[in-house]
């Protein structure tokens, strides 16, 4: 077990590293960097630029800047942002928190939710809830991130229920802490249903497929057969054995949200990676870039590793 | 195909996308107007009322607050005319022509609705939806063919390609796929031609795509491999990729098919997110994601509710997408993993 954790373990690293490269190369395929508008300035002299270019390493080869801030990088130094004029560690650390609790949020709300609606759905197949649960799901996986964002959004405004997107209100710091709990909750609630309701749509349809057919197979018939109640059943024999494909979904969800989240950052506002990524993107701002993408990428390959190990440790085969 | 067609929403979901694809195609003809015929004096037109014979034309005033009020009057009755002249436009870009599907002479016609430039949503609509649909089906094609022709040399080879063939297809995978595609897209001066975004768009797309299908169709290729006819063409001396194409491809047919369908609204929902950023389809062109735009500010939707027509569609057409895929799935692979 420990010796597959390493080998995944090593196995990542070089894949972090070819996506931070393959970022770096495609940033500086853009045309100019980021001192372009002030090179246009006529009233910066070029010698202003050429020691900002000096300062900030960009005269130099591409790989040769690669590798230096692949060096600062082990040394815990991501490097400066040129537009927020801060370090991009300090930066980004806040908005990845912010992207992950989101998604912890996410994935709570969604396995709370289509549990028990599976289990309801599989215990009266073809029934009234199933019939109505499959049709709303087809609708709920069809609808894009953006049109669900742009419906709650607009409901919202509305009905003035929740706050218009953001994360917190204007007076959060004059509020007692169970008051900022209760506000970062009420900013939570759009962009955590965005992202759940696709979700809980496709979980419920696996989940449930799973159930009727643990349900359907004989160790339950004997379970029942030896005169056990329909709950201890349910709870004890089916549902562990249906939850079994579960646990890979659960360390994808938690990667894929990392990414799928980045849309709906932007269209609610919720200041996370996503909307930081875009915003430095288009600043061509390429540490701050780079910083994101790693924190990103990092995410993502440590959801997947999480995956991949909690499914290791369930199926001793895998591990070979 | 005749299970396949006995499944009422499969037959829906067949003919909604076939009448898409058909409308898209014929776009300048079935839409009333050009997608840039902007109207200074309908900004924010609401649909206009048409009965099935007639409609009414709007009239425009401005109230107290100086605002656009459009109100139908119901004493100008004019004709709605099918095969009307219009605009002058080439039919498959060969043929000119200037005969429209339906229209009306002396007003216009907003099926439904107009945006803030005053065009017309329902023609924007078709020929956007000749860009959203036609990235679907090329951007899943591309991948796929890149995905089987990668996935059955590795798996059939084994050994050495194998295992860097899917290193790579790791990495791929392990991608955050939407801030690549983020990167990738702004690496691009923002002045490119609408055709160069519109190819860029689907070459980023199949080149992050690729990689999960070539690791499905390996494993396929590998369990091939161990067969007797694979034997026998090898005992006969036949090439890898004589053997490939013609005994290991057409096996992986039944899954390659229906994930083809079942990827396709991938491409699309890639495309409308990547417009409505800004970083896709630029304007003038029309796209399904780009028209999405205006309802960011989203007061708009609240003011002029027909914006969100687009996203209608893209649900249609992704619903209708994931129904035929599922039922090809059943149909022709009913033992799968």
């Amino acid at each position: 077990m420990f010796h597959y954790a390493l080998r995944r373990l090593l196995n990542s690293i070089p894949l972090i590293l070819g996506i931070t490269f393959l970022t770096f190369l495609f940033i500086h395929m853009a045309p100019g960097d980021f001192l372009s508008g002030l090179r246009l300035n006529p009233q910066v002299s070029s010698a202003t630029v050429k020691a900002y270019s000096a300062q900030f390493g960009l005269d130099k080869p591409l790989l040769q800047q690669y590798l230096i801030w692949l060096g600062n990088l082990l040394r815990g130094d991501l490097g400066y942002s040129f537009a927020y004029h801060a370090k991009v560690t300090d930066i980004i650390g806040p908005r990845a928190l912010n992207t992950l609790l989101l998604s912890v949020v996410v994935i709570f709300i969604t396995w709370s939710a289509a549990i028990p609606l599976a289990m309801a759905a599989a215990l009266r197949p073809n029934g009234v809830l199933d019939r109505v649960l499959s049709f709303f799901s087809y609708i709920c996986i069809a609808t894009p991130v953006f049109i669900w964002a742009f419906l709650f959004l607009y409901l919202s405004m509305l009905t003035g229920w929740l706050p218009l997107g953001g994360m917190r209100s204007i007076d959060y710091e004059a509020l007692s802490p169970a008051g900022r709990l209760c506000d970062l909750a009420r900013h939570l609630i759009i962009p955590a249903l965005v992202l759940a309701l696709p979700s809980i749509a496709a979980l419920q349809k696996i989940m449930k497929a799973n159930l009727l057919e643990a349900l359907t197979s004989s160790y339950v018939l004997g379970a029942r057969a030896r005169g056990l109640t329909p709950w201890r059943v349910i709870f004890i024999h089916a549902l562990k054995n249906a939850a079994n494909p579960m646990i890979t979904i659960f360390g994808y969800q938690i990667s894929g949200l990392l990414s799928g989240a980045a849309l709906t950052e932007i269209i609610t506002g919720w200041p996370g990676l996503g909307q930081m990524t875009l915003a430095a993107v288009q600043a061509q701002d390429i540490y701050l870039v780079m910083g994101t993408i790693l924190a990103g990428s990092f995410l993502l390959v440590a959801g997947n590793l999480a995956a991949d190990l909690m499914l290791a440790a369930n199926d001793p085969r895998i591990r070979l | 195909m005749h299970r396949f067609c006995k499944h009422k929403p499969t037959l829906i979901a067949l003919i909604v996308l076939a009448g898409f694809y058909l409308a898209a195609l014929a776009a300048p003809f079935v839409a009333p107007y050009d997608y840039t015929a902007d109207d200074v004096d309908h900004i924010w037109a609401p649909p206009s009322s048409v009965h099935l014979t007639h409609i009414h034309a709007t009239t425009v005033s401005l109230d107290k607050y100086y605002r656009r009020v459009y109100t139908a009057d119901p004493a100008q009755v004019l004709p709605l005319e099918f095969f009307v002249k219009g605009a002058s436009y080439r039919l498959l870009g060969i043929v000119p022509c200037d005969r429209h599907l339906f229209g009306a002479r002396g007003a216009k016609i907003f099926l439904l609705g107009a945006d803030s430039r005053g065009r017309d949503i329902f023609s924007r609509l078709l020929f956007g939806g000749r860009i959203s649909l036609s990235i679907g089906l090329v951007g899943a094609g591309l991948a796929f063919l890149i995905g089987i022709f990668v996935g059955s040399l590795a798996g059939y080879l084994g050994g050495r390609t194998d295992n860097l063939l899917m290193r790579l297809c790791e990495m791929l995978m392990m991608v955050p796929a939407f801030y690549l595609m983020l990167a990738m897209r702004a690496s691009f001066p923002p002045s490119i031609s609408s055709v160069q975004v519109y190819l860029l768009m689907i070459v980023i797309m199949s080149l992050i795509g690729w990689a999960s299908i070539a690791r499905v169709i390996r494993g396929m290729a590998i369990s091939l491999r161990e067969s007797e006819f694979v034997s026998a063409a090898q005992s006969m001396g036949l090439g890898t990729f004589y053997i490939i194409r013609r005994h290991i491809i057409p096996h992986t047919a039944a899954y390659t098919i229906a994930a083809v369908v079942l990827s396709i609204p991938d491409y699309i929902l890639g495309e409308a997110s990547l417009s409505l950023l800004g970083l896709g389809i630029q304007e003038p062109q029309a796209s399904w994601g780009n028209m999405l735009t205006d309802a960011m500010g989203i007061v708009n939707i609240y003011l002029y509710p027909w914006i969100l027509y687009p996203g209608l569609f893209i649900i249609v057409a992704v619903a209708a997408f994931n129904i035929l895929g599922e039922r090809l799935r059943e149909v022709l692979d009913p033992k799968r993993p």
